[in-house]
């Protein structure tokens, strides 16, 4: 994948000619308000053109390699984290990466659990996270801090961006089917707050395992929904580079999934997306992320499940 | 796995023609030429080597409930368009078809019914409608089958056959996965059981939803249980898959079901379990 997509080329291109004029102007005040203008102009120029994605271009852009990842946020948006390893059972998922950190940074942080699908930057870190495909250690794993979290009364924060849970002969050997039905059950009983992020892909069961919470946010350029636009393309038209028109019908943008009520809160990305500024959209993010804690920080440990329990339970379309 | 991936056809395969006064069908086991009359009186099960061809719900009913009587719940559910999903052919021109040609409303029934006398709470999914693929009406009337069971005290026993979520509904489809083991999760505070039965095929959004979840878990005969499709996998790995990889034998050697179980046994079975699981 090239790292610059077709579609965003225009941008990208004016975004470079204004941080070149930015050295050049090199903090001379007579320039600073012409280069302000110029950099308003060209935000206002990506908003418009970001408004009139297609499904398939947000596809594209969720995955863009670029893109900032789990422990990217991690890194700028959570103290004091230790990472947790495996699953007690059979292995340690590095698809799947948790442990505790202090949410948010500074005076008022408090210990929480953060567990987030980890994609790797760079062909050898991607094959060893195994493009945040996970087995089913990952998933036990996510479930046993899940657990933890519940005993020791902390918020759990989930990051999803998986392709999907991974299809193996060991995946199904040792019970994905089982070890995502479990991490659904598990986390529709947490006792307590718990706020899912779709920050990349929403790939279907294996998305979903880290998503039953109280709120449910995404960034602007995600995708999320039951399958992704190639399979969904090979099963319609048995052909997967059909992708563009499968996004079309399937519609699995933040926005829809928005539309109907799978998600609570879309967090606009900086101009130009996500990849164009990665502390600009942690700081949007955290944000989002604080104001969702603070609207779950007076309900009870009943409450808190049966908000999540009515939150699932009125999503669907049907006709009575 | 989405609903329509290609599963080996069972009975659809089975050839049908007729001799002299009666009508033969070809066993997909053994290929043994039998009167239709006779498997269809022995619940689709071939005499001669035990293959299980698929077995209408009414089938189901009759096999497992006491006088084949069921007290349907929520019938009246219909699915909606959220999506307005069309790849040429439209999403409620497809239901309009399926309800046709199934005489059913969607991919399951629920209800209340009896075993050995013991109400239960009942549902089965029928995999001729869209592959038994769990959409928003699916997920409802589950979730509504947990919950009624809660609230009126009855173990429930699921018969899957299902291909996974349903793709025309896109994420509300997804969702269901959620709902339903939420409710579930109620069934299990009460203390109330949970028998999972897999049919041929589970798959999909419901093997990885409630489906593995029972208290006691059954499968079929060489039913088809896993997460992904066979040819997900191969064309992942890009490998032939061993011979009964996620059959119902291989999910028993792995641990992942309690019993394997042929239809002829399967209503005595039910049976001891849920006794052995009353209060
Ligand atoms: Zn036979």
């Amino acid at each position: 994948m090239s790292r610059t997509l077709p579609f965003e080329q225009p941008i990208t291109e004016l975004m470079q000619r204004v941080r070149e004029l930015r050295v050049v102007a090199d903090g001379d005040a007579r320039y600073a308000g012409e280069l302000r203008r110029l950099e308003d102009k060209v935000s206002k120029l990506a908003r418009e053109l970001f408004e009139e994605l297609t499904p398939w271009q947000r596809v594209q852009l969720s995955r863009h390699p670029r893109r900032p990842y789990f422990g990217d946020y991690l890194e700028r948006l959570f103290d004091e984290f230790v990472e947790l390893h495996g699953d007690r059972l059979y292995g340690d998922d590095a698809a799947i990466v948790g442990g505790f950190a202090r949410y948010p940074r500074g005076p008022t942080g408090r210990s929480v659990m953060v567990i987030g699908h980890q994609k790797g930057r760079g062909t050898k870190e991607a094959v060893r996270r195994n493009f945040a495909m996970p087995n089913p250690e990952g998933y036990r794993k996510a479930r046993r801090l899940m657990d933890l979290a519940d005993r020791f009364r902390l918020p759990v924060l989930t990051f999803i961006d998986t392709p999907g849970a991974f299809p193996g002969i060991g995946a199904e050997e040792r019970g994905q089917s089982e070890a995502i039905g479990q991490c659904l059950l598990t986390m529709s009983q947490l006792r307590v707050p718990v706020i899912a992020t779709v920050v990349g892909e929403g790939g279907s069961g294996g998305a979903l395992a880290l998503g039953v919470a109280n709120r449910v946010l995404a960034l602007e350029h995600v995708w999320y929904s039951v399958i992704s636009p190639e399979a969904c393309a090979s099963i319609l038209w048995k052909d997967a580079s059909q992708a563009e028109r499968a996004a079309d019908v399937l519609k699995p943008t933040a926005q829809m999934a928005l539309e109907l009520g799978a998600v609570d809160h879309v967090v606009e990305e900086p101009p130009g997306g996500a990849h164009h500024d990665w502390d600009g959209t942690a700081r949007r993010l955290d944000y989002a992320l604080r104001e969702a804690l603070a609207a779950l920080d007076g309900l009870g440990e009943q409450e808190l499940v049966d908000d999540r329990y009515r939150r699932f339970r009125r999503l669907g379309a049907v006709h009575a | 796995m989405a609903w329509n991936e290609r599963v080996r056809p069972e009975t659809d395969a089975s050839e049908k023609r007729s001799a002299g006064k009666g009508v033969f069908r070809k066993c997909d086991g053994c290929g043994e030429t039998l009167l239709a009359e006779v498997l269809e009186n022995n619940f689709e099960v071939c005499p001669s080597c035990g293959a299980h061809h698929r077995l209408r719900h009414d089938g189901w009913r009759r096999l497992i409930l006491d006088r084949g009587e069921l007290v349907e719940w929520d019938r009246h559910l219909e699915p909606a368009d959220p999506l307005q999903f069309s790849d040429g052919r439209g999403y409620r021109e497809r239901i309009a078809s399926a309800q046709k040609a199934t005489g059913a409303t969607e991919a399951i029934e629920i209800g209340r019914g009896h075993i050995d006398g013991l109400a239960i709470g009942w549902g089965a999914f029928h995999f001729t409608f869209m592959g038994g693929s769990m959409g928003s009406v699916d997920g409802e009337k589950i979730a509504r089958l947990f919950e009624r069971a809660t609230a009126e005290s009855l173990p429930v026993v699921l018969l899957q056959a299902s291909g996974g979520a349903r793709m025309q509904e896109g994420i509300l489809s997804l969702m269901q996965m959620a709902k339903t083991v939420a409710a579930l999760g109620r069934l299990r505070e009460a203390g109330l059981p949970f028998i999972s039965v897999c049919l041929h095929p589970t798959t999909g959004g419901v093997a990885a939803s409630f489906a593995l979840l029972g208290d006691v878990n059954m499968a079929e005969p060489k039913a088809l249980v896993g997460f992904a499709g066979p040819r997900v996998i191969e064309s992942t790995i890009r490998q032939t898959l061993p011979e009964g990889f996620q059959r119902a034998e291989f999910l028993l050697e792995h641990g992942m079901i309690d019993r394997v179980v042929p239809r002829t046994s399967m209503r005595a079975e039910i049976a001891t379990i849920l006794r052995h699981l009353r209060r």
